[in-house]
């Protein structure tokens, strides 16, 4: 028996997907910090370095960096490379854009921190169009 | 329009505004984009339609209806085949121009559209991408513009219209953070550190700064504010008693109080010197790269300087990047001259970071742009030194890094 913990949030782009989450505390620069071929974070001194976020659900305090962020994370999308849906804190414009050309469910504005309830590897599931997140701890 | 209105949704903005300054990189294509969109029709069309507006559709695209002009792209159509560049990246590189142009949007091909003659007023609502010239506009010049996408001004170009959000309204301005500056920072090595840890400790917050730092001059604005954009995602700063809104510290942060506030002293700089210099242990150098962001005809000079009519070492390939407004006269000057007798190449329109392009087999890079520094070694999986335009031709000339900390 897995404990479901639901998250309340604010709808950035709509859909529903669920999936593994893969969680960082580190915000995440789209251009020069990902390699969109293969959905994998590069940054050097990232704590991600080397992990794809590939059909993951991302959870992360937000972007930084570039203003290819959106751009990187578009051509994730047309790579096959892109997170299934994306759960974060801090609304930029980089990550607002992103998302929206992801065309992925997205979550903002919660009414619990995400970063210190999703683990990686919970199962996620993202109701963009509810503003909903639900945590799965697996058993 | 419709992604516009996607885009403002997710923000939560009410409303857009009129945007009269658009910079972005519309229409541009790669290989990757060019191998993904097979649909037939007009090349420019239907990549400005499929990717830059994420339409559904193919829409034949209208010219721009507002100041609208082209940031860095990925070739220099002068120096391709130094970049090691195809063929194949020439030909995307100008037909996206020739499109570009037809849509009346001006091809300036830099990250400085304010060396180039884009330098919009105090208060002027723009819609910019580059992060580096995002926080230029808004710190130094006063004018207003988010961290736009390639998104969202190719829409803006057509539209006119951006979201109300962000930098485009009085709230969002103020000084969330402050920064008490307790060394002497007066040289461009000392201001593109103190930008590199600003943009460390406060992420994507707004910081004012006060302190012993001298009055910096275009260039120090231009790499701190890049270095800041790039540790962190600094899209305003304010210097008390310089920056436009920033006269005093009160005025720099507006309603808010009780800043939280970082001291930058000598442990700090010496902390962040030694995380730019983190991916460098070959002293053995083959390339320097300089004009990150593009070199301003002061650097370009200084650079000539520093050569002082000596030839770099033979195992050592010397580019410098700057604007193709700028490189006309430097070229008219005789500066490109001085560069190319040297040994080195002064280039246009990109990087070795936007463009993928180092010479061939390097190892160890030298660098004056804490920017760079951070962004080329992860792209490029190669080595790198950080330190000052004289360390950087130093290199240059000897093949060794010799860089010193502050």
């Amino acid at each position: 028996m897995s404990t479901v913990i639901t998250l309340h949030g604010r709808k950035v782009v709509g859909g529903v997907a669920e999936g593994e989450a893969l969680v960082t505390r580190q915000t995440i620069s789209g251009w020069g910090g990902v390699n969109a071929m293969t959905g994998t974070i590069i940054e050097t001194r990232h704590e991600l370095r080397g992990v794809s976020f590939k059909d993951k659900i991302l959870v992360c305090p937000g972007a930084k960096g570039s203003s290819g962020w959106s751009s990187v994370f578009h051509q994730a999308r047309l790579a096959g490379t892109a997170p299934k849906a994306m759960v974060f804190n801090e609304m930029t414009t980089k990550i607002a854009l992103g998302c929206v050309v992801m065309r992925v469910p997205s979550v903002t504005d919660l009414d619990r921190d995400p970063l210190e309830l999703i683990e990686t590897g919970d199962w996620v599931r993202v109701d963009g169009d509810q503003g909903l997140v639900e945590i799965r701890k697996p058993a | 329009m419709e992604l516009l209105v996607r885009y403002g949704e997710a923000l939560g903005a009410e409303r857009f505004v009129d945007t009269i300054n658009v910079a972005g990189v519309p229409g541009t294509s790669n290989m990757f984009l060019e191998k993904y969109y097979t649909q037939p029709g007009d090349r420019y069309d239907v990549i400005y339609s499929l990717y830059d507006l994420d339409s559904d559709e193919i829409v034949q695209v209208p010219r721009v209806s507002v100041n609208s002009c082209h940031l860095q792209g990925g070739t220099d159509p002068d120096n391709w085949q130094t970049l090691g560049m195809k063929p194949e990246q020439l030909r995307i590189s100008q037909a996206g121009e020739a499109g570009a142009a037809r849509l009346g949007i001006k091809i300036l091909k830099t990250c400085t559209p304010y060396l180039a003659g884009n330098v919009p007023n105090k208060g002027d609502h723009c819609a910019w991408m580059e992060s580096s010239a995002v926080v230029y506009c808004n710190s130094v010049l006063g004018a207003r513009t988010n961290t736009e996408g390639r998104e969202s001004t190719s829409a803006a170009m057509i539209t006119g219209k951006i979201p109300d959000w962000g930098f485009h309204r009085d709230e969002f301005r103020f000084a969330s953070h402050r920064i008490d500056v307790e060394i002497p920072v007066e040289s461009l090595m000392d201001w593109g550190m103190l930008g590199y840890y600003v943009g460390d400790v406060v992420g994507e917050r707004i910081p004012v700064l006060m302190g012993k730092y001298g009055k910096p001059d275009l260039i120090r604005h231009k790499h701190f504010g890049a270095a800041a954009a790039s540790s962190g995602g600094v899209e305003m700063y304010h210097l008390v008693g310089i920056t436009p809104e920033a006269p005093t510290f009160e005025a720099a942060a507006g309603p808010n109080r009780n800043l939280e506030t970082f001291r930058y002293g000598k442990a700090e700089q010496r902390r962040i010197y030694e995380t730019l210099n983190s991916r460098g242990q070959d002293t053995n150098v083959d390339y320097v790269m300089l004009g990150c962001p593009h070199a301003a005809l002061e650097q370009i000079q200084e650079i000539c300087r520093l050569l002082d009519g000596r030839k770099i070492n033979s195992g050592v390939r010397l580019w410098v990047f700057t604007s193709r407004a700028i490189r006309a006269v430097a070229d008219k000057e005789g500066y490109s001259k001085i560069i190319r007798d040297a040994g080195g190449v002064l280039m246009t329109d990109t990087c070795s970071a936007i463009g993928q392009a180092l010479p061939p087999n390097t190892k160890v890079a030298a660098l004056d742009s804490a920017k760079q520094v951070h962004y080329l070694p992860a792209i490029m999986g190669i080595q790198a030194w950080f330190g000052s335009t004289a360390d950087c031709i130093n290199a240059a000339l000897t093949g060794r890094w010799n860089g010193v900390a502050p």
